[in-house]
């Protein structure tokens, strides 16, 4: 439904394609009277007119397609026909029928849900297929006579919706969503509520008394009773459960006064009941559990395609192509062992620390050292686990066994220090407070009523802690944290949880990775005497041959309808040639086009036209938009560091962004910049670590807060606190200026109920808290106070135009 | 008066029967995809010359 509407309105100056929408600049194919931006749309087109699904799939939304679907290698998903890895995958299985859940991140409209369910019609052992939209999945059913699962994974790549399947999710297996049981309790909690008040009217407005018949009131006490045990023993067992845990470890967490709260009412409301003393405050107690129970769904209310809690296996695909004298078989990765003979396909992934076989490959380490630029590798060298393969496939003879490789041994050693210091909030501290006072209070009013009325003492105790239950701190927080935490996701900031707010609230320096953290992509410019019009245009038609990641760089600048190329060739490593138009061309390094080596510095690909060297392509950072005011405003209020992987080429670039004074570190590995930001922790500072790909992971987790940036929060991210999507990086500022908002507004609304509590216990101390006054001044405040936290966030927010 | 306790009664029950319908429909996953069966039931079915043929199988 994204697409719809607004595309047909303008004027079509330019063809769109008709599978994915995207402009075909390049090269238009014109097939079956529409047009396509390349091969692979063309191909999706053609396979769904085959099985004539087309007409409702195009029809239900504007180019629904996905691009990019280029076929999938044949032996790609050859590992999920392993039993050992499928055993894992499957969800249900007999000799007829095999059901599986896939994640498929790309599902984006109703054209999606169409299709994925109609895959019955493209193949036959497809039994049934049902997609769950908001999670992305897809529940498919086959026939594992007549297709393969590995078919069904190639099948749904082919048509663009790849499925996202890796060993993070096989261990999770199948997780069930724990909220279900949250919204029963709730359920039955309001319920219980609901049901109390009502049977309670005529005891609030005194009405048990206008008839002579004296059962009635003990009726609905009774009632009462019963109705509130559900809500005491299920409803109300997380508190009770989590208070007791914070109490043997000799910590009073925030739950603590609540479960007391709730346990002192309802005892007391049973002895009232139970001796005929009174109706008791069974109202008050089940709505405590009510509220509370609905603010901490609101706030625990997660993101549920998005997973911050990735290691490394994350990464790693299942399964390896394995060479066994001379055939191919594909294994589970964690059955590897060393001196195996692995297979590698161009784009996938090494999944153990090996020893390049074949004569030579380029190696993308972008994920780990956090370098740019492909690595080459030749025959001998030792490869890191996590470096993605690039051109063609090779074969590798592993070295270590996954378990022990390089970088799982990085993430094992770090992740083990984390664990033990627990950061305590303001929220604990107010809380901590708040309980010794009431519980002083409640000890004197009883001593004081112990000397005067010894009857009323265990009242007045009782009552105080009735009242002044912390429900509206708790549900303060919850509903101001919760409405932040939705605005901020609005904006593509997605917090783990509230205890992040909190902590972004305390940040004096912000710490940024370079590559893919502060730049998008690359730029190329072009150095040395002026080219023409075609002669750009020879350079992009020519780099359009190789796939070489700075050609498609230099395609996609200077190509606009290509020209024909003859007698291309490639050489590895080296450059690319071949003759257009009656002109040789070359693009390469130095000493494929001139011969000489020039020293290394930055990235450059020369450019030659029938010999005569025209000059070189310079490959530099595109920084994000924006990120000029973002240094501007936080400059001002923090002191910002860059550490990078990569080599110092940009420094120039990065000191007038951030001015001359920025301390940037380059060449860091991941070790290293962990090690910078326990130094500034050490001296003091909270800090806040803004980076991207794995090479930072470690230091996403040293960091106070760590926050991973991402341009498609569906696929990757490392493990961390919070997911910002690349273009919000813009708007940074704003959102460390609502947290601070936030704490405020958080306070202000304490500060209401801090009004409600004392009217409560001014009743209470004196031992005349009647149930009608605890059954209005309880909803009467939570309501209120519901409210006022929603708006005084939601104002926040539209003052810093989120 | 009595007629109170047998009102009460029923009320209690019907409330009873909402909140097991509601427990009910959390169990058998009514709440779990709110999105998809609002376009599924939007679908019509395509006429399809494979499908026909195999209809008459």
């Amino acid at each position: 439904m994204r697409y719809s509407e607004n595309r047909t309105a303008e004027p079509v100056k330019k063809t769109s394609c008709y599978h994915c929408g995207d402009d075909c600049n390049k090269d238009i194919i014109t097939y079956d009277g529409r047009s396509f931006c390349c091969e692979g749309c063309k191909l999706v087109y053609d396979l769904l007119k085959e099985n004539s699904l087309c007409n409702t799939y195009y029809r239900l939304n504007q180019s629904p397609g996905i691009k990019g679907s280029e076929s999938p290698d044949a032996g790609k998903y050859e590992y999920l026909d392993n039993p050992g890895v499928s055993k894992k995958l499957v969800r249900f299985s007999d000799d007829n029928q095999t059901y599986i859940t896939f994640f498929i991140p790309s599902i984006h409209c109703s054209s999606c849900i169409w299709l994925l369910e109609n895959l019955h019609r493209i193949n036959e052992g497809v039994i049934s297929s049902k997609v769950n939209f908001t999670r992305k999945e897809a529940d498919i059913g086959f026939n594992p006579n007549q297709v393969k699962l590995s078919e069904i994974a190639a099948l749904l790549t082919h048509i663009g919706y790849e499925p996202l399947i890796n060993l993070d999710a096989v261990e999770e297996n199948h997780r069930k969503p724990s909220n279900r049981k949250q919204i029963v309790k709730i359920g039955i909690a309001g319920f219980g509520f609901g049901n109390i008040m009502m049977l309670s009217f005529p005891e609030y407005f005194s009405m048990g008394n206008f008839h002579d018949q004296v059962k009635l009131p003990h009726f609905f006490a009774y009632l009462n009773l019963v109705l509130s045990l559900p809500v005491f023993f299920y409803s109300a067992s997380g508190f009770f459960t989590s208070a007791w845990k914070s109490l043997r470890h000799k910590y009073l967490n925030i739950d603590a006064p609540i479960a007391l709260a709730i346990l002192v009412t309802f005892s007391r409301s049973l002895y009232e009941i139970l001796s005929g003393s009174g109706a008791g405050y069974m109202d008050s107690m089940t709505g405590i559990v009510f509220f509370m129970l609905i603010g901490r769904f609101f706030q625990d209310k997660t993101y549920q395609t998005m997973s911050f809690e990735r290691d490394y296996k994350s990464f790693f695909p299942l399964g390896v192509t394995v060479k066994d004298n001379g055939k191919e078989r594909s294994q589970p990765v964690s059955a590897l062992r060393k001196g195996d003979h692995i297979i590698i396909r161009n784009n996938e992934i090494i999944p153990a620390d090996s020893i390049l076989l074949s004569s030579s490959s380029h190696i993308d380490y972008s994920f780990i050292t956090g370098e740019s630029g492909p690595v080459r590798k030749s025959a001998g060298d030792l490869i890191y686990a996590g470096g993605r393969q690039l051109e063609g496939s090779i074969e590798l003879e592993v070295d270590k066994p996954v378990s022990t490789s390089y970088l799982t041994g990085l993430w094992n050693r770090d992740t083990q220090q984390q664990q033990t210091a627990r950061e305590q909030g303001y929220m604990y501290k107010i809380n901590k407070y708040f309980t010794i006072t009431v519980l002083i209070l409640a000890a004197v009013s009883a001593l004081y009523w112990l000397n005067f009325e010894p009857s009323r003492s265990l009242d007045a105790m009782t009552a105080v802690l009735i009242v002044a239950c912390p429900c509206g701190l708790l549900l303060t927080a919850t509903f101001a944290n919760g409405n932040m935490l939705r605005i901020l996701a609005r904006n593509g900031f997605y917090l783990k949880n509230s205890d992040v707010i909190d902590k972004l609230t305390l940040t004096d320096t912000i710490v940024f990775d370079k590559t893919g953290t502060i730049t998008h992509g690359s730029d190329v410019k072009f150095f040395g005497r002026k080219l023409q019009r075609f002669e750009k245009e020879m350079a992009g038609s020519l780099a359009a041959q190789s796939s070489h990641p700075l050609s498609r760089i230099i395609r996609d600048k200077y190509v606009t309808d290509p020209m024909k190329v003859e007698e291309f060739e490639e050489f590895s490593g080296k450059g690319i040639k071949g003759v257009i138009d009656g002109h040789s061309v070359m693009l390469g390094s130095a000493k494929f086009i001139s011969g000489s080596a020039l020293p290394r510095q930055s990235t450059r690909v020369f450019y030659s036209i029938d010999g005569a060297i025209c000059g070189y392509f310079h490959f530099e950072n595109a920084y994000r938009d924006g990120l000029q005011e973002v240094a501007d405003k936080l400059r001002q209020k923090y002191r910002l560091e860059i550490l990078s992987g990569d080599n110092d080429s940009e420094r120039k670039n990065l000191e007038n962004i951030f001015g001359t004074g920025i301390a940037s570190h380059f060449n860091c590995l991941p070790g290293e910049k962990k090690a910078h930001i326990r130094s500034l922790q050490d001296e003091g500072r909270n800090v806040v670590m803004i980076g991207d790909g794995l090479n930072d992971a470690v230091a996403l987790q040293q960091g106070n807060v760590g926050i991973a940036v991402s341009d498609d929060t569906n696929t990757f991210s490392p493990s961390c606190d919070a997911i910002m999507h690349g273009p919000s990086l813009g708007k940074l500022p704003a959102f460390l200026s609502f947290a601070k908002a936030g704490k405020m507004a958080i306070i202000i609304t304490f500060s209401l109920s801090l009004v409600y509590n004392l009217i409560g216990l001014s009743f209470a101390v004196q031992g005349t808290l009647s149930p009608v006054i605890a059954a209005i001044l309880m909803p009467a405040s939570s309501i209120s106070i519901v409210i006022l936290a929603t708006l005084t966030t939601g104002m926040a927010a539209r003052l810093r135009k989120l | 008066m009595s007629a109170l306790f047998i009102l009460i009664g029923i009320s209690l029950i019907v409330a009873l029967g909402f909140l097991c319908a509601f427990i009910w429909a959390m169990k058998k996953d009514q709440f779990e995809d709110t999105y998809t069966p609002s376009v599924r039931m939007l679908f019509e079915d395509e006429i399809s010359e494979k499908n026909q043929a195999k209809k008459n199988n």
